[in-house]
């Protein structure tokens, strides 16, 4: 379906198409077997500027938005969500600076970030924090010219790879949620260390890491936004940032799609090629349709914040929580179609399949999306 | 340093088809692309101005629409892209080619190193390269699989031969034309994309650049393609397998069968 695409725009998808191409589809399976980090895959995409699209043409970006995010990670995904969630948590991690950061902190860090040659990563989820984040206990206690943070961020994405980590810390517990500030804490900052690196069902070539801090001590300036309002900047932060993740199971179902249809196509079975039997067809017809819809809601939805409307956590997790779902049911129907092939790990569906999985719980898990919804649902009408 | 790279359009591999009039290939409405070899010279040209600094120029023979692959060249790094071309430049062969791009690259100034593709994927000659720095009289090495040193007093590279390399040294100006092996290309950039939509890319005639008549083109070719055609698959084949002492078992009752 043509989505009438501007010729910027285009170039953004061919950019990532490419990358997909040469630089992905041929070591995803290693990546994923040995748990490597994508290093080498980052830079390529840094050197396509991919980096740069979200962040504005003051900063060395290209001043896309929502949207053109969602274009380039549905084709990252394409070839590995692994690859494709390493760039959209560092586009996650440096959205709070986007978002509520001073002139100062956007010239000293946006740069960097659009040229890729610094990663960033967001730190909000703790062992006792997941879906209800305001449990967190990671604390910032203000002394003289720096803030001393204490507390351990859990499974967090780019963890030991990125440079740039957006902290969410209780300034003041007394206050619950409204006694949260987020601080930007840099790798090499003293107190400021990695756990060990996550053995993950999927999205191996994705780094996860536990982050400790212990008396770490940060400079004054690294505070993002006023103090007190890091979960407005956290909640401001995910509604722009679900859409992405929503194309990552884009990209993922499209894929699961192509290497179904394709294997129905050859597999000949009773003397034809499966894909002749309604059985299949079905499947792959209810596969393509998911596809296609997901697509349509992920791009409207993206197009819609990028209007800077008054409301959009709605359509945020509408699109989130549909194309997530759908990229799990996609991929598991996939591995069906291509039968025992589909099992073994010479073929890419089994991680695809186990790719999809993460795509349902983080960034809020769809029970949580369903939550926003419905309590937005319950706003509003009157 | 300035830099020149040589680039060709050629047809996609799967499109290859043949004007009957001049028994040369058709290019009009078939899909075309950066000579894949070519596309590895301006990697390394690329890579040599981000340790050297300088600028890359691109510079292609081909009818109006080898444009698009000067467009492309410089969304992969080249600094500009120049097209010269001229109807007088058709059917021209590795002789008059060579010919016609020293001219144009006499007429551009002076540059340092010049790189190019080993060989083009349509004609498969790996003439051009050479033919062209024996008629600027630049010492060249073909081949080349790796780029050890370059620096203002000369360079010096690895020529790939069947059994390894020679290392070889030379001043510069000099050419060089590489292998696939040199490097991996990076993906063009957004930037780049940019830069290439909005270039401007130069067309230089024959009459622009100098060129006498008699040495392009069809008039100055000394040779001519006949016939291309894909021969027929003659006689049986067989493939024999097993082990080493199972297939010569095998090779040995057939040719007793034959004799």
């Amino acid at each position: 379906m043509d989505y009438f695409l501007t010729e910027e725009q285009e170039m953004i998808v061919e950019t990532a198409r490419e990358i997909t191409r040469e630089k992905i589809i041929p070591v995803r399976a290693e990546l994923d077997e040995k748990n490597e980090f994508a290093a080498s895959i980052l830079e390529d995409i840094a050197r396509a500027d991919l980096f740069g699209i979200f962040v504005p043409e003051e900063y060395g970006g290209l001043g896309g938005g929502c949207f053109e995010i969602v274009l380039a990670l549905e084709e990252l995904a394409k070839g590995c969500v692994g690859v494709a969630t390493t760039f959209a948590a560092s586009a996650l991690g440096i959205f709070p600076v986007l978002i509520a950061g001073s002139g100062e902190q956007k010239r000293k860090y946006l740069p960097d970030i659009a040229a890729g040659r610094r990663w960033a990563a967001f730190g909000l989820t703790e062992a006792n924090a997941g879906s209800d984040a305001s449990g967190i206990q990671t604390t910032a206690i203000p002394d003289g010219d720096h803030w001393v943070l204490n507390g351990t961020k859990q499974w967090i994405t780019n963890g030991g790879e990125a440079q740039i980590y957006t902290i969410v810390a209780l300034t003041d517990p007394s206050k619950g949620a409204r006694g949260a500030s987020i601080f930007i804490v840099e790798d090499g900052d003293p107190g400021f260390s990695y756990g060990k690196k996550e053995d993950k069902m999927g999205i191996r070539s994705s780094a996860t890491r536990e982050l400790i801090m212990k008396d770490c001590r940060i400079p004054k300036d690294r505070l993002v936004g006023r103090k007190g309002t890091g979960f407005i900047t956290v909640m401001k932060t995910l509604d722009v940032s679900r859409p992405g993740i929503a194309s990552l199971g884009v990209g993922l179902g499209q894929a699961a799609l192509d290497e179904a249809v394709t294997y129905a196509k050859q597999r000949v079975q009773f003397g034809r090629p499966i894909i002749g039997f309604q059985a299949i067809q079905h499947m792959l017809a209810d596969m393509a349709t998911q596809v296609e819809a997901a697509r349509a809601l992920v791009y409207a939805a993206a197009r819609h914040i990028d209007a800077h409307p008054r409301q959009m956590s709605k359509v945020s997790s509408m699109c989130k929580v549909f194309a997530t779902d759908m990229a799990m049911k996609v991929t598991v129907d996939a591995v069906q179609v291509l039968g025992g092939y589909g099992y073994m790990k010479e073929y890419p569906v089994e991680k695809m399949m186990r790719d999809a999985k993460i795509l349902q719980i983080y960034e809020g898990t769809n029970q949580i999306q369903r939550n926003v919804i419905g309590q937005e649902l319950n706003k509003e009408y009157a | 340093m300035e830099l020149l790279v040589c680039i060709k359009q050629v047809p996609d591999a799967k499109d290859v088809r043949l004007d009957p009039k001049t028994n040369t290939l058709a290019r009009d409405g078939v899909e075309s692309i950066m000579n894949p070899f070519d596309r590895h010279a301006l990697e390394e040209a690329v890579r040599i101005r981000e340790e050297q600094g300088g600028t890359i120029t691109a510079l292609s023979m081909g009818p109006p629409q080898a444009e698009e692959v000067l467009r492309e060249a410089i969304a992969c790094g080249a600094d500009r892209g120049v097209l010269v071309s001229d109807r007088a430049f058709a059917g021209a062969d590795t002789w008059a080619t060579s010919y016609t791009l020293a001219r144009a690259i006499e007429t551009l100034g002076s540059f340092d190193l010049i790189l190019c593709g080993k060989q083009a994927i349509d004609g498969d000659t790996a003439q051009v390269g050479p033919g062209l720095a024996s008629r600027m009289n630049l010492p060249y090495v073909t081949c080349v699989q790796k780029r050890r040193r370059v620096d203002d007093t000369g360079i010096e590279v690895e020529r790939m031969m069947d059994d390894g390399y020679d290392v070889v040294r030379l001043p510069l100006p000099a050419l060089l034309t590489v292998v696939k092996d040199i490097n991996e290309p990076r993906v063009p950039s957004l930037k780049g994309k940019m830069k290439a939509r909005k270039a401007e890319i130069p067309v230089l005639s024959a009459a622009d650049i100098g060129a006498e008549k008699e040495c392009i083109g069809l008039a100055g070719s000394p040779t001519r393609v006949v016939n291309v055609f894909s021969p027929e698959p003659r006689g049986d084949r067989k493939i024999f397998t097993g082990t080493a002492e199972e297939q010569v078992d095998q090779l040995i009752a057939h040719l007793r069968d034959y004799l």
